[in-house]
């Protein structure tokens, strides 16, 4: 059985609200980095949002580890777009101490796990400073670290790198790829950057437009790692998924322009 | 000095020149604002009714010397600080408990958007038929005044709290009350503090219109009872003095602030 298990799950806010998901289906496997790609609007926070528990479905069944979600737990950190979701009161060395403090783990052991986690990330000895005074590419390091830290098997990731400089998007690609396959989590991870999904992803999922979104067609990365942005195999395969997700972008577009 | 060596000049050197230059600014509109003040009380507008600056700095250093502005001081500052105090301690709770709980907020939001409205100034009479003209009166129109500033202030910060800040927390497992004392509490310090300083220029406001009406002391009463007895200069001094303490009081809460809650005012 999988070990992340979408089955036929819908989403709506309330009762009388049209379908934003439906009959959505998808099955992880445990250590697997899947990307989720999508036209703008289409739903694909929702599906992070109802694996973090942030949100229940309306209908279907979510599973992970053979265990129904029910609410945010420990397993299964976020990681967001925005750094918003950092401490400014705390220094970043606090900010991922956190999850430890929320724990209950003993000061000595909490500090020295910390700085392993920001080892990690790259931003040892810059724990002191708090994220206010940090670059864009620094405060994601920080929720990255932070949420390692924890040794949650599942890391859900929501578009965590799209306001960052193209340089430093590509070196946290890279990063993530390299921490991802030493510390064996399961990632889905975000983004409508085609290059970046290919660049990171085992396997991409391509949604539909909204509403009533859901999976399209999932496709596999055989490529081999490190992977070459220039080679002919990726400039294929990025052709392949942008013309599946271009058809649904031009349905977006299309809506847009009947309304107006 | 060439500009070559002007342009290579460290940053924290020029922040010290225009730091430099901003006090010189300062002083200058100050002396220069004196200046048209003695121009206009000596030379447009001679009257008993308006002191000139040297008059009223003579009067300044008698108040002193004979004790009266200290003993006038204090015992404003007193008021103020007690008031100030209460009203703080109802106020940051009251605005936590309306922002965190919905029943709460809907039982208390009609009596708070009524009464933000009625001014403190109202008060003062009902406050002195009910509390004399002692210093219950002036405590409890502080407190009034302080009470509403903090609470709105703080309810509104609770309401700003960042979504993704709670998210995260919840993530780690975080309980209630954790997420209460290490979310929601500091989150809201800079509404709360925000809302502490609004009230206590506020209050500045309000002891003195107590003391005008009735009081036996306070700054208020200087300057009313001065007026009463023709003595302008002295009524400008006590004007002067709440200028001035005004001034002293706000620096001193943002010195405090900075030392004690600087990481509260953290940039996000």
């Amino acid at each position: 059985m999988a070990y992340i298990t979408f089955g036929g799950v819908d989403f709506r806010y309330g009762l009388d609200d049209p379908l934003i998901i439906r009959n959505f289906n998808l099955e992880l496997e445990r250590g697997e980095l899947f990307t989720l790609v999508g036209p703008s609007g289409c739903g694909k926070t929702t599906v992070l949002h109802m694996l973090a528990g942030f949100e229940s479905p309306s209908a279907g069944v979510l599973q992970v580890d053979a265990r129904p979600v029910r609410g945010p737990q420990r397993d299964r950190i976020v990681i967001f777009q925005e750094p918003d979701s950092l401490y400014p009161w705390l220094t970043g060395l606090e900010n991922v101490e956190f999850p430890l403090r929320v724990m209950g783990v003993p000061r000595a052991e909490r500090r020295s796990r910390a700085e392993e986690a920001l080892r990690l990330v790259g931003l040892h000895g810059h724990g002191e400073k708090h994220p206010g005074h940090l670059s864009g590419g620094m405060k994601q390091r920080i929720q990255l670290a932070r949420a390692l830290v924890l040794d949650a098997p599942v890391l859900l990731m929501d578009e965590p790198f799209a306001a960052l400089d193209a340089q430093t998007r590509q070196i946290l690609q890279e990063e993530l790829v390299q921490i991802a396959a030493r510390t064996q989590r399961t990632i889905l991870f975000i983004t409508h950057d085609i290059q970046e999904a290919i660049f990171l992803a085992d396997r991409i999922g391509v949604m539909t437009a909204g509403p009533e979104a859901t999976l399209k067609t999932i496709v596999d990365v055989p490529l081999p790692r490190p992977r070459m942005r220039g080679s002919a195999a990726f400039g294929l395969l990025y052709e392949e998924i942008n013309q599946v997700l271009s058809v649904e972008v031009r349905r977006v577009l299309r809506r847009e322009d009947s309304l107006l | 000095m060439s500009r070559a060596l002007r342009a290579s000049w460290p940053f924290s050197i020029k922040a010290f020149a225009f730091r430099a230059d901003a006090a010189s600014i300062t002083v200058l509109s100050v002396l220069a604002v004196v200046l048209v003040w003695q121009v206009a009380s000596t030379r447009w507008v001679p009257s008993i009714l308006f002191p000139t600056p040297l008059k009223t700095a003579e009067a300044w250093m008698a108040l002193v010397r004979e004790g009266v502005l200290p003993y006038h001081v204090s015992v404003s500052l007193y008021r103020i600080a007690l008031g100030f105090l209460l009203g703080t301690l109802v106020g940051v709770p009251v605005g936590l408990a309306m922002g965190l709980f919905r029943p709460v907020l809907i039982l208390l939001e009609p009596y708070v958007q009524f009464f933000r409205f009625v001014p403190p100034v109202a008060w003062i009479i009902p406050a002195i038929l009910w509390f004399g003209i002692g210093e219950t009166s002036k405590i409890f129109l502080i407190f009034y005044t302080t009470v509403f500033l903090v609470l709105l202030n703080t309810m509104a910060g609770v309401a700003a709290v960042a979504r993704n800040q709670i998210r995260s927390a919840r993530c780690f497992g975080a309980t209630r009350w954790q997420l209460f004392l290490w979310v929601s509490l500091p989150a809201t310090m800079p509404y709360v503090l925000t809302g502490m300083r609004l009230a206590m220029g506020n209050s500045f406001a309000a002891v003195v219109g107590a003391e005008f009406i009735a009081a036996q002391a306070g700054l208020g009463f200087l300057i009313i009872d001065s007026g009463t007895w023709m003595a302008t200069d002295r009524m400008f001094a006590g004007m002067l003095t709440l200028g001035l303490l005004g001034i002293l009081a706000d620096v001193l809460f943002r010195m405090v602030m900075a030392r004690r809650a600087g990481r509260y005012l953290m940039p996000s």
